[in-house]
């Protein structure tokens, strides 16, 4: 057991340097393809995050509608448009430093708001069952049933109004 | 469930690297939003900011040991989706009309 902690703590740090490396390579690279490839690693990095926090049915959830569904609309969206390729011409110099300056400003905010925080106390005993697909489903059809019927109606209104908006005008 | 290889992380790591990590995620996502020109980008910002969100919400899931903010964040991911599949279809009729997608472009909506 006290071989166990230390790795549990180097897999979050591990997995935290990728996610924010990633992250910013997100932002920073020239190529949108490669903006997406760095934002497929990131959600690994964060599905990773989701595994040692017990919630192994958000990070399989994760990959699949993430890193299957979203990323590859993306690429999709990239490759047909054929935007493949660093034509993007950039902002100026002051308003990159602006955006920069903000950015940092912000955590700065996040930050020091977190820093007079009161340490919450730890429910105990941990569940370590809480992430497992049967006590999520129980909680998702019996307490979160009417949320989970409308957001099949919102996919449906989605699906419809992607079909609508995308299609060519009929003459 | 002692013999398990791995501790959950929630016993080890304290709850605020979870608060500081989820608000240096967000905050990369909204620097690229006002970085970048190139819309698909500022929309995969959006998603970085979503899952920074998803990712506290599910420490502190985790951290209470309640099921509710997982329930939230299969929420958050269906609304997602959706979000993502509209926004993409806004976005290729975008550049059908304009030919580009640079957002500077895209002021027509002001005046």
């Amino acid at each position: 057991m006290l071989l166990n902690i230390p790795l549990t703590q180097y897999l979050f740090y591990f997995l935290s340097f990728v996610a924010l490396l990633c992250g910013l390579m997100v932002v920073f690279s020239k190529n949108p393809v490669h903006s997406v490839l760095y934002l497929v690693l990131t959600f690994f990095a964060i599905a990773g995050h989701y595994i040692l926090l017990n919630a192994q049915f958000l990070a399989i959830v994760h990959i699949v509608v993430y890193a299957g569904a979203i990323m590859v609309l993306f690429l999709f969206v990239i490759m047909l448009l054929n935007l493949n390729h660093d034509s993007e011409p950039h902002k100026n110099m002051l308003l990159k430093g602006a955006a920069v300056l903000a950015g940092g400003l912000l955590l700065m905010v996040l930050t020091g708001s977190l820093k007079g925080a009161e340490t919450l106390a730890m429910h105990q005993p941990l569940n370590t069952q809480v992430g497992l697909i049967k006590n999520l489903g129980t909680v998702l059809f019996k307490d979160f049933l009417f949320p989970f019927e409308i957001s099949s109606i919102l996919l449906l209104g989605a699906m419809v109004g992607a079909v609508m908006i995308g299609k060519k005008e009929i003459k | 469930m002692n013999n398990i290889l791995l501790q959950s992380s929630i016993q080890v790591i304290p709850i605020n690297w979870y608060i500081l990590l989820s608000a240096a995620l967000f905050t990369i996502g909204a620097l690229g939003v006002m970085f970048r020109r190139n819309a698909i980008i500022i929309f995969m910002c959006i998603e970085l900011m979503l899952n920074a969100v998803n990712l506290l919400l599910v420490a502190f899931s985790s951290f209470h040991s309640d099921a509710a903010g997982q329930v939230f964040v299969f929420f958050i991911m269906a609304v997602a989706a959706a979000e993502v599949a509209v926004g993409l279809a806004i976005l290729t009729m975008i550049y059908r009309n304009v030919k580009s997608i640079d957002i500077d472009l895209l002021g027509n909506l002001k005046n």
